[in-house]
């Protein structure tokens, strides 16, 4: 069964073709980034702009590249929501007139558990039940995986989502957008215990997250360097920031895996990229025994290969969409 | 009108008393640099509404709604670069509507916002902890809230 995935939600323009939910025949990403660069975070406006001129053209490379027509798609899928209102409805409306011509069906699916799915297309094995952090520049969701659609929410953030706290302390740190990246680099140069940034728990049973009291703390170092008129070290500020964001991620992933029994943790999302994140892990993962996942660079970032397997577990559990439906800015996964 | 906070209590005092004053089509205008504690001062306000979902940073989406003893608007303006792009997104219908809007980096878009707002700026101070808030009304109902707030 074939899909035609199309996702917009923030700034890459993306379309392709998946099968069964596993097998990508093409994922054409058409990324806004450097655009975006100068302003120093996505622009709205520029990013509605961008897919509306992108859109039909890479719905064409994603078929071309698949090496199928319209005629061959048996449905569509796109993304709903969270997202950026003018960037989600260039996508929907695109999907909404193919499926409206083809007559076929339309799934509208959540970009977060896209996320999720990206893994499925990674790892032809993984099967739920499994243990899921969640980590973007807009999100932060740490959840249990019940099965294919079915999940339980444990955790979510309370102010700042992760990737927004690495852009945020990298605008401070002078650091070019998106900031996630270059604080990882960095870090690899610096000494992580160099100063001793909070690590916030929250209450002791709560999996939620909270960054935004970090993100001051990092302010108020910076400034602090800056009354002393000392020039910051900023590797060692890059590797004490990242550190402080991974132990609580890392420690609050492995108390739910351990709270469900999950010998899996997955890691979906653009900060699922972070070496950093990826390398503390695998080495607790070692030592507790728990596998380690989490996608290719490709799959991290926002994609439609990731829309179109959540969209094939959504379409044959019966969850399919109609033409009434709207974009969803603020849509939530699970709450 | 300035005021002093020695500590985030003092911040989230604030917000709960703004939150439980304000009324249908009160605009809050919030400015401060990152980290100063606006979106600290926009949870306490929307606590103080009866909010009981967090109220997360509106970084990603710009605007995020929730509802409350009345529906809250919250808004972060800060990647917007210039009127046709608020208008896009549909802003009167909020600024003009039955809930409350709370804007953070609301001076970037200051020349379209309406006449009748309550400006409040944070200000950080050398202790790490203490905030200055400056509280610049306009129109005699954010006067009335002002001064309420400074009692």
């Amino acid at each position: 069964m074939l899909t035609l995935a199309i996702e917009t939600s923030c700034d890459e323009t993306s379309c392709g073709v998946v099968k069964d939910g596993r097998e990508v025949l093409s994922n054409i990403i058409s990324s806004q980034i450097e655009i975006h660069r100068e302003y120093g975070g996505v622009v709205p406006e520029i990013a509605s702009r961008k897919h509306i001129e992108g859109i039909d053209v890479i719905i064409q490379e994603a078929l071309d590249a698949a090496k199928v027509g319209f005629k061959d798609i048996d449905f569509i899928s796109v993304t709903q929501g969270p997202g950026l209102v003018g960037a989600l409805l260039v996508g929907l409306s695109s999907a909404k007139a193919i499926a409206y011509g083809l007559e076929i069906p339309i799934v509208g699916v959540n970009h977060i558990e896209g996320h999720i799915c990206a893994n499925y297309i990674q790892h032809k094995d993984l099967e739920p039940p499994f243990t899921c952090l969640i980590v973007s520049g807009g999100h932060s969701y740490l959840v249990d995986v019940l099965d294919y659609n079915d999940y339980k929410l444990y955790g979510r953030t309370r102010d700042d989502a992760a990737g927004e706290a690495f852009d945020k302390v990298a605008r401070a740190l002078g650091l070019p957008y998106p900031g996630g990246p270059q604080i990882d680099q960095l870090a690899l140069e610096g000494d992580a215990d160099a100063v001793d940034f909070p690590r916030v728990f929250l209450e002791s049973d709560s999996y939620d997250f909270s960054f935004s009291g970090l993100k001051t703390s990092v302010l108020n170092y910076l400034n602090q360097l800056k009354q002393k008129n000392e020039e910051p070290n900023v590797a060692d500020i890059a590797a004490s920031f990242q550190k402080a964001v991974l132990d609580v991620m890392v420690e609050k992933s492995f108390r739910l895996a351990k709270e469900n029994k999950r010998n899996k943790i997955v890691i979906a999302g653009g900060v699922a990229a972070n070496k950093g994140l990826r390398k503390m892990m695998e080495q607790r993962g070692k030592d507790e025994n728990v596998d380690i996942l989490y996608p290719s660079i490709e799959l991290c970032t926002d994609n439609a290969a990731m829309i179109g397997s959540a969209g094939y577990y959504n379409y044959i559990n019966g969850k399919t969409s109609d033409f009434h439906m709207k974009v969803m800015p603020n849509l939530g996964f699970l709450e | 009108m300035k005021i002093k906070l020695n500590g985030i209590e003092d911040t989230y005092k604030l917000g709960k008393k703004l939150g439980e004053l304000v009324e249908p089509g009160d605009i809050i205008c919030l400015n401060g640099d990152l980290g100063a504690g606006k979106t600290t001062l926009s949870k306490s306000i929307g606590l103080g509404m009866g909010v009981a979902d967090y109220i997360t940073s509106p970084t990603f989406a710009i605007i995020n709604e929730y509802d409350g003893r009345l529906p809250l608007y919250h808004f972060d303006v800060y990647r917007l670069n210039n009127g046709d792009e608020l208008f896009d997104l549909g802003v009167e219908d909020y600024f003009y509507g039955k809930g409350v809007c709370l804007i953070e980096w609301a001076e970037n878009i200051e020349e379209f916002l309406p006449e009748n707002r309550l400006e409040v700026w944070i200000y950080t101070l050398p202790d790490p902890y203490e905030r200055e808030i400056e509280l610049i009304p306009y129109g005699a109902r954010n006067e009335f809230l002002a001064k309420e707030l400074i009692k």
